[in-house]
């Protein structure tokens, strides 16, 4: 049964917060708890007081997962998850080809686990909890009211409405935004006409964790299906309908019993399998984003700012990579450490990562989703070489999965002023290593860090702490690095800036450029 | 950036048109189609450089 969390009347009407949070989503209880851990005090509105209906958003990559390692609850959610590295890809009868997610031995996490958005969003509401974050349930807002200094917010609960005052607000309240909505501002991009049919189902079965996907099946002809594994024997089955189908008459329970019904039958399932429905649902979904996602005082997270196709597992995890990258410089801004044009670069290195994601999802969309003959024509070629010829392999998108944003075009990175060897570009995210008895990124401060490769010994300047690393490891390795190297890490594991020969004004210079402070 | 050829460069010009005309005949017009698609992603694949390939584009759908 889904929790329920305890709504408390209001006892603080027209009461001024520092930052609250619209939304208790995964993205928003993601950005809460990265404040909270930073010591913010954080207000949460929700309009109801339970976690996600149906697994949603259910991929959670690598780099999400180090997020919240880095948030305290890595380890819970991959005790929790299902770990997956190998993907399959059919068309009609036939395994076209597998793929392999790489399993690089020396991280702490996989590349993906899969996770029912419930079961994470119940982990991220207990974590907040403990955090101090003010979880407030049955909380709907409104009315929008921003200004140059702050957000008047209406706000409508069980027991009549009251307003609150935000310095600073962070709409996180998805696709629908009811903040986006009020403030009237458009989305740029484009809807698919398409739509699929989701639906969570329990079942014991020995199928393997991994990701199928299969191009007009015999068992669903004309549509693609996408099959993935998540916890507790639950199983989430994605069908593409097209746009003709009526969602309606496509959630009722007999109709979505007999499409899954029509999948058993080898080599997939036993042919006897039983199996429960625990949630249907029928979408339509959309590639585009907000022109902006700072407006002033209020800044956009998640899918408020920006919409994907699932095939990829971008929504959630972009969402997450928003969090990851607000939460710190906000924190920075509220405690005068850095001016509030540090929150400009929220907008200068999340939207260009949004960009690589809708133009990802988008590619995958048009893949499954083909718009006219040629493309038909285009899509039954390569699946057609692909059997057989490993170079058409490529070609096949049923989806790119997600991969971290590196910000290589960022305004904080301070420019390489030596020639490095291939590795990671200031802006990328801290690979992580063996680091002593554990793991490098769990030895990176929560402010700035400086990773010092070699015997050197290292003076740092206030606000960045040392983490010394042998020359000759997997992490000197993984960062191109050698003795006497040095590498800065933001308080959100991207790096900053790289030096083969560097003294502190140096290393004080990158971090001062990246709070906006030069 | 390397250029698409557009002088002369195939070694055989009527033997090419004969074999891709014999390919071709007596096919329905959508497993021509089919054809012409599995041929231009397999010489696609075979000259590797997208920005050969988008030239080529460019210059067809003059």
């Amino acid at each position: 049964m889904p929790p329920h969390y305890p709504y408390r009347p209001p006892t603080d009407p027209g009461t001024r917060h520092p930052i609250i949070i619209v939304g208790g989503g995964m993205v928003g209880l993601t950005a809460a708890l990265d404040l909270a851990r930073r010591g913010q005090p954080v207000v949460l509105l929700d309009e109801d007081d339970t976690v996600s209906i149906g697994s949603r958003a259910i991929c959670h990559a690598k780099r999400s997962l180090e997020i919240f390692s880095r948030l305290g609850i890595g380890q819970a959610l991959l005790a929790k998850g299902v770990t997956w590295n190998t993907g399959r890809v059919f068309a009609g009868e036939k395994q076209l080809f597998a793929f392999d997610l790489l399993a690089e031995p020396g991280h702490e996490f996989p590349a993906f686990i899969n996770l029912q958005q419930y079961h994470l969003e119940e982990i991220l509401v207990e974590a907040c909890r403990k955090a101090g974050v003010d979880l407030r349930w049955k909380s709907r807002v409104t009315a929008v009211d921003p200004r140059a200094d702050g957000t008047t917010l209406t706000i409508e609960t069980p027991d009549g409405t009251y307003q609150l005052q935000a310095d600073w607000l962070l709409a996180a309240d998805g696709a629908r935004s009811a903040t986006r909505e009020a403030m009237n501002l458009p989305f740029v991009g484009k809807v698919f006409r398409d739509r699929f049919l989701i639906a969570d189902v329990t079942m014991r079965a020995a199928f393997p964790a991994e990701r199928w996907f299969w191009f007009n099946p015999p068992f669903h002809p004309g549509g693609s299906v996408l099959l993935h594994r998540q916890a507790d024997n639950v199983w989430r089955i994605d069908f593409q309908l097209g746009w003709d189908a009526d969602p309606e008459a496509e959630k009722a329970p007999e109709k979505v019993r007999a499409r899954v019904a029509a999948m058993l039958g080898p080599p997939i399932l036993p042919a006897n399998t039983e199996f429960e429905l625990d949630w249907v649902s029928v979408y339509t979904f959309r590639c585009r984003r907000l022109e902006k996602f700072r407006h002033g005082r209020i800044l956009f997270l998640g899918d408020a700012a920006h919409q994907v196709s699932p095939f990829g597992a971008r929504g959630g995890n972009g969402g997450i990579q928003d969090a990851d990258n607000l939460a710190w410089k906000l924190n920075a801004v509220l405690r005068g450490q850095a001016p509030e044009s540090l929150l400009d670069t929220y907008d200068a290195e999340r939207i260009p990562a949004a960009d690589e994601n809708i133009l990802a999802s988008t590619r995958s969309t048009d893949f499954i989703t083909p718009k006219n003959d040629a493309a038909h024509a285009y899509r039954a070629a390569i699946l057609a070489l692909a059997e057989h010829h490993e170079f058409a392999r490529p070609l096949v998108n049923s989806g790119r999965l997600s991969r971290p944003a590196a910000y290589t075009a960022s305004p904080l990175n301070t420019p390489d002023d030596a020639p490095w060897p291939p590795g990671l570009p200031p802006g990328a995210p801290a690979a992580d290593a063996p680091c002593g008895e554990g793991w490098l990124l769990h030895h990176l401060a929560p402010d700035f860090t400086a990773l010092v490769f070699g015997p050197t010994p290292a003076t740092m300047p206030p606000g960045v702490t040392a983490l010394h690393l042998p020359a000759n490891g997997l992490a000197a390795h993984r960062y191109g690095a050698q003795a006497g190297d040095v590498i800065l890490i933001r308080p959100d594991q991207h790096i900053a800036a790289r030096w083969h020969h560097c003294d502190p004004e140096t290393i004080d210079a990158a971090r001062r450029r990246c709070l906006c402070l030069t | 950036m390397p250029d698409l050829i557009t002088t002369a460069n195939l070694a055989d010009p009527d033997a090419v048109f004969e074999a891709l005309m014999n390919a071709h005949r007596d096919l329905a017009p959508e497993a021509s189609r089919q054809l012409d698609a599995k041929l231009v992603l397999l010489l696609a694949n075979h000259i590797g450089d997208p920005d050969i390939v988008k030239q080529a584009i460019a210059l067809a759908v003059e």
